[in-house]
């Protein structure tokens, strides 16, 4: 099972409490806007989809 | 086994017409003159399996009531004078959420604690106008123990044929009276029950020409949304004028559309009379007194009765019809003058509209009334 | 695209929801719909009943029974939707001024009468929707529209208050502490009981502002960093915990519960015939 973040941007309204809390610092905010800034960066912890208050980004489990 | 006759005072006889229609929840908070019908319900709804809960002050007695009828159960409180101004917000919040629900206010005297608990008909245009806004409303008058039974479950079914609120307006006069009264099984009754609903997705939906939406129980598959907020047919909040122009309409509309099956009235000697006397709820006691010994009088017009049953929305073009043939009307309500409004509304300027009406917490006689015909019969000399 | 839960527990076509950028309600109300999650309960059998203020916003983007009643009352509402049918779940999502201002009477009786509701209090310690006035929980001193000048009202503290009217489980977690919080509301839905959940939210518009309370992050800091669990605190001297706030479970006690009560009268009467 892999792991994959998801951002669905056009519900983030650009808080920045996701990139603010996020263990690797792999998150920014670009124009008001979430944005992964490596992929390699992400360890898919979720604590960003746990704290962002407009489910604009997760962490999608994806069967192989 | 329920003894078919009983002597039953008024508020008792509500509270064997609330379960005779079905109801199966009543919350609310003491108030006299309404009390017993809190206490008979205490007694009576667990034995028939439904609920019974005293709630801390009169807006949560309303307000569970109305979870409870949300949750699919026909529910009532009752309340006095003071107990219906609190509840007049959550009575706006079933206007425009349409969950039906019966109010019973036992009218006493005067603004707030007023004269406790002299009898009253004070509280007769709050029970239109006492919650903001346009809204639907029902308001029922009896005037016998017996209408208090009847008439009550009339009150249930109307509120759920049509979704709205439905004020059961009794007065203490009524409320403390001991009548014999008939307990008419269910089965003899007509009752309205909530029908099957469903699951659309569009809740507050309604078919061309029809104004009342089909209405779901809580728990029973439909996830829909209930809000005191205009809202769209799926029940979800809107801000677009538009659809809160249609809403709010329909919500008239289901009233006024079919006001002829919601009207009800009693008319007395009315065919040839020259004074009619208008008059509900407890008042209509004095005025059948009147009519009696008026009978008596040399020389005294022929005089009628109108009584309203169904006082909210007002039988206006019942009234217009009468103004056309008598020569005179008499309206007797125990305020300063409420229902005359409506009266002077409907007849516009037909004929003369003169007033009997108290505020001092004693009651209107026959004989108050007498007076007034009197006047009428003096001055036409 | 959403993610599962929310699609599994949103009303997704309503969203995104109408609260500011960083409010702490959106997180406290998934914080709900993942503890509905992860107990498993039939949509169907669960009602959301809330009041009138920014927390009560909530009901209408809930996939459930949603019940967005008048101000203070969604206790009351709800006292009479559970006790008609006592399958049902129910919660009430309400706010500080919603649940413990004008609604504070129905909160206390609730509590006494010990009903299986679990009422979660998303608590921003502000009057948002009315743009920033001063609640029972501004603490004393701070500022709000109505209290220019500072608030000389002490504040409540909610789950102690509910804890000595008769609730019989009430906790404390933060907006910050998501999955405590989460599983804060799991023990509270699954409690046999009147619970209470009060979720210390983020207010950046109006608290925050008024407050001088620097960023949206810096208030997701200070909840980090003040915030001590209970089981730690107890170890704490009261100098060590001072300005500090205690979040965790707070009580948990046995008692019969309302609804249950309620059906043995029925029974005792011959009504369940």
């Amino acid at each position: 099972m892999s792991k994959k973040l998801v951002i669905h941007s056009a519900w983030c309204k650009g808080c920045g409490i996701c990139a603010a809390f996020c263990p690797k610092n792999a998150l920014e905010i670009v124009k008001s806007k979430v944005h992964l800034k490596d992929d390699a960066l992400c360890i898919k912890c979720g604590l960003c989809e746990l704290r962002c208050p407009d489910y604009a980004i997760y962490v999608e489990k994806e069967e192989e | 086994m329920t003894k078919r006759f009983q002597l039953l005072q008024g508020n008792e006889a509500c509270v064997e017409g609330a379960l005779a229609a079905g109801m199966k929840f009543y919350a609310g908070y003491p108030i006299t003159p309404s009390t017993e019908i809190a206490e008979r319900s205490a007694i009576r709804l667990p034995q028939v399996g439904g609920k019974f809960i005293q709630m801390e002050d009169e807006i949560a007695g309303i307000a569970a009531a109305l979870g409870a009828s949300v949750a699919g159960l026909k529910s009532m409180t009752a309340t006095s004078g003071p107990g219906f101004s609190l509840k007049q917000e959550n009575i706006g919040y079933a206007s425009i959420a349409e969950i039906p629900i019966v109010i019973v206010d036992v009218q006493r005297s005067g603004p707030s604690t007023g004269l406790p608990t002299s009898p009253s008909q004070g509280d007769y245009m709050q029970a239109k106008w006492g919650t903001h806004g346009d809204h639907p409303v029902i308001a029922i008058a009896p005037s016998s123990v017996q209408e208090c039974y009847n008439e009550t479950v009339r009150a249930f079914n109307l509120a759920e044929e049509f979704r709205v609120p439905v004020i059961f307006l009794m007065d203490e006069i009524i409320g403390h009276l001991r009548e014999g009264c008939e307990l008419i099984p269910s089965e003899e009754l007509e009752i309205i029950d909530r029908g099957d609903h469903n699951i659309s997705g569009m809740t507050y939906a309604v078919g061309e020409g029809n104004y009342v939406p089909e209405f779901a129980a809580f728990g029973e598959g439909e996830h829909y949304n209930i809000t005191g907020l205009f809202h769209d047919d799926g029940g979800f909040p809107t801000n677009d004028n538009h659809k809160a122009y249609s809403q709010g309409r329909r919500l008239l509309d289901k009233i006024t559309m079919n006001q002829d099956a919601i009207e009800k009235w009693e008319e007395t000697d009315i065919e040839d009379a020259e004074v009619v006397i208008v008059c509900y709820g407890g008042t209509a006691r004095a005025a059948s007194g009147a009519l009696e010994k008026a009978k008596e009088i040399e020389g005294f017009p022929k005089v009628g009765m109108f009584r309203p049953v169904t006082v909210w929305p007002f039988p206006e073009k019942e009234m217009m019809k009468i103004s056309e043939k008598c020569k005179h009307i008499i309206m007797a309500e125990h305020n300063d003058g409420q229902m005359l409004m409506e009266v002077q509304r409907a007849v516009k300027g037909n004929v003369p509209v003169s007033f009997v009406g108290k505020i001092d917490g004693t009651t209107i006689t026959p004989d108050d009334i007498l007076a007034a015909i009197r006047e009428v019969y003096e001055d036409a000399k | 695209m959403p993610s599962k839960l929310i699609e599994n527990t949103m009303r997704v076509n309503r969203l995104p929801h109408i609260w500011c950028p960083g409010c702490g309600h959106g997180i406290l109300m998934r914080d709900v719909a993942q503890a509905i999650d992860n107990i498993g309960l039939d949509p169907d059998k669960v009602v959301i009943v809330s009041g009138i203020g920014c927390s009560s916003r909530a009901a209408g983007y809930m996939n459930y029974n949603t019940l967005h009643t008048t101000h203070g009352r969604a206790i009351a509402f709800a006292t009479g939707v559970k006790l008609a049918n006592p399958e049902l779940t129910v919660i009430v999502i309400t706010g500080d001024g919603d649940a413990t201002a004008i609604g504070g009477n129905h909160l206390i009786h609730a509590c006494r009468r010990n009903i299986d509701l679990t009422v979660v209090v998303f608590n921003n310690n502000i009057y948002g929707m009315t743009g920033g006035q001063y609640s029972p929980t501004t603490p004393h001193m701070e500022k709000g529209t109505t209290a220019p000048y500072g608030n000389i009202d002490y504040n409540f503290d909610i789950p102690k208050l509910a804890e000595s009217a008769g609730a019989t489980y009430t906790a404390r977690g933060t907006a910050y502490h998501a999955q405590q919080m989460t599983k804060l509301i799991e023990n509270g839905i699954r409690h046999h009981g009147f619970s209470l959940i009060e979720g210390l939210s983020v207010c950046p518009t109006y608290y925050g502002r008024k407050n001088k309370k620097g960023s949206t992050i810096d208030m997701y800091n200070w909840q980090k960093d003040n915030c001590i669990d209970v089981k730690k605190a107890a170890n704490m001297s009261a100098e060590e915990l001072e300005g500090k706030i205690i979040i965790g479970e707070m009580s948990v006690a046995d008692k019969p519960e309302y609804t249950d009560m309620y059906m043995k009268i029925i029974e005792k009467c011959g009504g369940n015939k």
